[in-house]
């Protein structure tokens, strides 16, 4: 007979949930106390493009979809909400919803082809699809105060900041919020991948086939997967629209979508600590290098070579490769360390059980 | 009782089954043939992955044709298949799970049925913690994942393509016991298409056979072994008489 995790329970949990929770008190309480303005923007770029990440992770690394489309759909998510946010007084959180659902109808029409489609191809209409929103966005532009459905006024002398909610209205403050706010994302993914969806997803990813012959309607699953992910990337612009206060099309040309798909698959596409290597390899790696003085196009260069060799050694990223081969040091140095103490060899005909074996119970 | 009725399939110039009409009554009946001759295409047919482009099926008097592939999963069209597919990601509990959660019966008695398919596959596995990971089974144990998701809840047909492929001895008799018994435990007609006439034999009282997309025999299984045809099918010879 063999069991996972034997008596299950309490016992193997309380750990994680207890290292969990201090570090994310760590992150929300005492980060941006350690941390000077500069690193507290980059932060919280690295919590918005974490939920970027989320999403795409949610599509590649759940569903087997890869999309090359989720920078275009963030930019959608930031217009939405810097166009209501100037045109509304409407609570910022409801804004930051209303973006989500109104990006979620439109994620959803761009993953219409991936219910034919798969693989290079479905990346390469994504791509497309993401190339047109571009060139759409950089036609009408980011509103900036004007009037008319658009929002936008090319003869503003002084354009208004995109407005933030009144108790997140310094920068420590809107980090804290939006790491609040990647965390719901990061539990509203969860909550699919450990019930009903999440089989689905895992089902369709192995085998469509599988899936159908299980009675998953995959249509199904798959909308539902682009529209989660679109909700999340919406929620994310509509975040970052707060952050940086000014919006153009430049902030989201559309080949930063390939580079994202390279720090996903670096971080991990298959874990939800993936989504956050992916968020720091993205936006605070470069702001690292920029405030040494070192161009972030080396970047460029750099994911190229992370995605090869994750890809290679590790293909389920950072997340699990970088804590995996710690282990192992760790059992290395532990090793080692026993060999130079005293009366070591005796005990040496005994090895150190292997955690990573599981157990069996006859 | 599933009545097939002039069933063709083509593909491109290709026909892989040409008018074929036969009953599976009830209990476990094998469905044989050499390489190529049509079986899985059948399967396919039957799961709603081809479809056909002429003929009839009917199971227990529904026409299963009309209904969409996942519908008939969740109708009770079941199967494994040639190259086993259980979901690796997933634990043995949430492979079973995840059919029974599609299928018509609701969540109230999930757990329970669950576990009562893992049991009659007789999977080596705590039911107090059937959350093993998949990827971690060997490839029998594998194989009878396949075969507990196919048997949860209650199945109407059950198709059981090669399911002792590159089993060894010990294990396919262990299966043969699990297929002999899919039809009183869970009241489903099973369909076995193996290559083991060993297998085929032991499981299943009436056999039909396939040869180049035609049905040329179909009858008890013991006569449809000693048939000349079939045996020519296999076997490429004439007979001696």
């Amino acid at each position: 007979m063999r069991r996972l995790n034997g008596p299950r329970p309490a016992g193997l949990a309380r750990p994680r949930i207890l290292v969990t929770t201090i570090a994310l008190l760590f992150v929300l309480l005492a980060l941006p106390q350690l941390m000077s303005l500069y690193y507290v923007d980059t932060m919280t770029q690295v919590a918005v493009y974490s939920m970027v990440a989320l999403a795409l992770g949610v599509l590649v690394g759940r569903v087997g979809l890869v999309s090359l489309g989720q920078v275009a759909v963030l930019a959608v998510g930031a217009w939405v909400a810097a166009r209501l946010l100037f045109a509304t007084s409407q609570p910022f959180l409801l804004i930051v919803l209303e973006a989500g659902v109104v990006t979620m109808i439109a994620g959803t029409a761009i993953g219409l082809p991936a219910l034919r489609l798969r693989g290079l191809y479905l990346a390469l209409i994504t791509l497309m699809l993401a190339g047109g929103i571009t060139v759409v966005l950089a036609t009408v532009n980011f509103p900036n105060g004007g009037h008319g459905f658009l929002g936008y006024d090319g003869g503003l002398v002084h354009i208004p900041p995109v407005r933030r909610p009144s108790f997140a209205a310094s920068d420590p403050a809107y980090y804290r919020f939006a790491v609040i706010i990647a965390i719901a994302m990061f539990a509203l993914v969860l909550a699919h991948i450990k019930t009903r969806p999440g089989r689905a997803w895992a089902a369709i990813r192995q085998s469509e086939p599988a899936a159908l012959a299980a009675g998953i309607n995959t249509t199904l699953y798959k909308l539902w997967a682009f529209a989660l992910a679109s909700f999340i990337t919406g929620v994310a612009g509509g975040v970052l629209a707060g952050a940086i206060h000014y919006l153009y099309s430049i902030n989201f040309p559309t080949q930063d979508s390939i580079t994202l798909l390279a720090v996903v698959l670096m971080g991990g596409a298959y874990s939800l600590w993936g989504a956050v290597v992916a968020g720091l390899l993205y936006q605070f790696l470069p702001s690292l290098l920029n405030n040494w003085g070192v161009s972030a196009d080396w970047l460029t260069i750099l994911f190229g070579l992370g995605v090869l060799q994750v890809l290679t050694t590790a293909p389920a990223g950072l997340a699990d490769q970088v804590p995996r081969d710690l282990a192992r040091l760790g059992r290395l140095l532990g090793r080692l360390l026993v060999r130079r103490l005293p009366g070591s060899r005796q005990r040496k005909s005994q090895p150190a059980p292997d955690p990573e074996t599981p157990e069996r119970v006859p | 009782m599933i009545e097939v009725d002039g069933l063709t399939v083509r593909y491109g110039g290709v026909t892989s089954l040409d008018a074929v009409s036969l009953t599976f009554d009830q209990g476990t009946c094998g469905l044989i043939g050499p390489n190529g001759a049509g079986k899985t295409t059948f399967f396919n047919v039957l799961s709603g992955f081809v479809r056909p482009a002429a003929g009839t099926v009917r199971a227990f008097g529904t026409d299963l044709l009309a209904m969409a592939h996942f519908r008939r999963a969740r109708w009770g069209v079941r199967r494994t298949f040639q190259t086993e597919q259980a979901i690796e990601e997933l634990s043995v509990f949430d492979n079973v799970a995840m059919v029974h959660e599609h299928s018509r019966l609701g969540g109230a008695s999930r757990r329970q049925d669950v576990l009562d398919a893992i049991e009659f596959a007789g999977l080596d596995v705590d039911p107090e913690s059937p959350d093993v990971p998949v990827r971690t089974l060997g490839a029998g144990q594998r194989r009878l994942v396949e075969v507990a998701r196919a048997v949860v809840g209650r199945p109407r047909v059950v198709l059981l393509d090669e399911p002792a492929a590159g089993l060894p001895d010990e294990e396919t008799s262990h299966l043969a016991e699990v297929i002999r018994r899919i039809p009183e435990h869970t009241g489903a007609l099973a369909i076995l298409v193996d290559h083991d006439m060993s297998l085929v034999s032991a499981c299943c009282a009436t056999t039909a056979v396939l040869d180049f997309g035609k049905l040329i025999a179909s009858g008890p299984t013991a006569a449809v072994l000693r048939d000349d045809a079939v045996i020519r099918a296999y076997l490429g010879v004439e007979v001696q008489q």
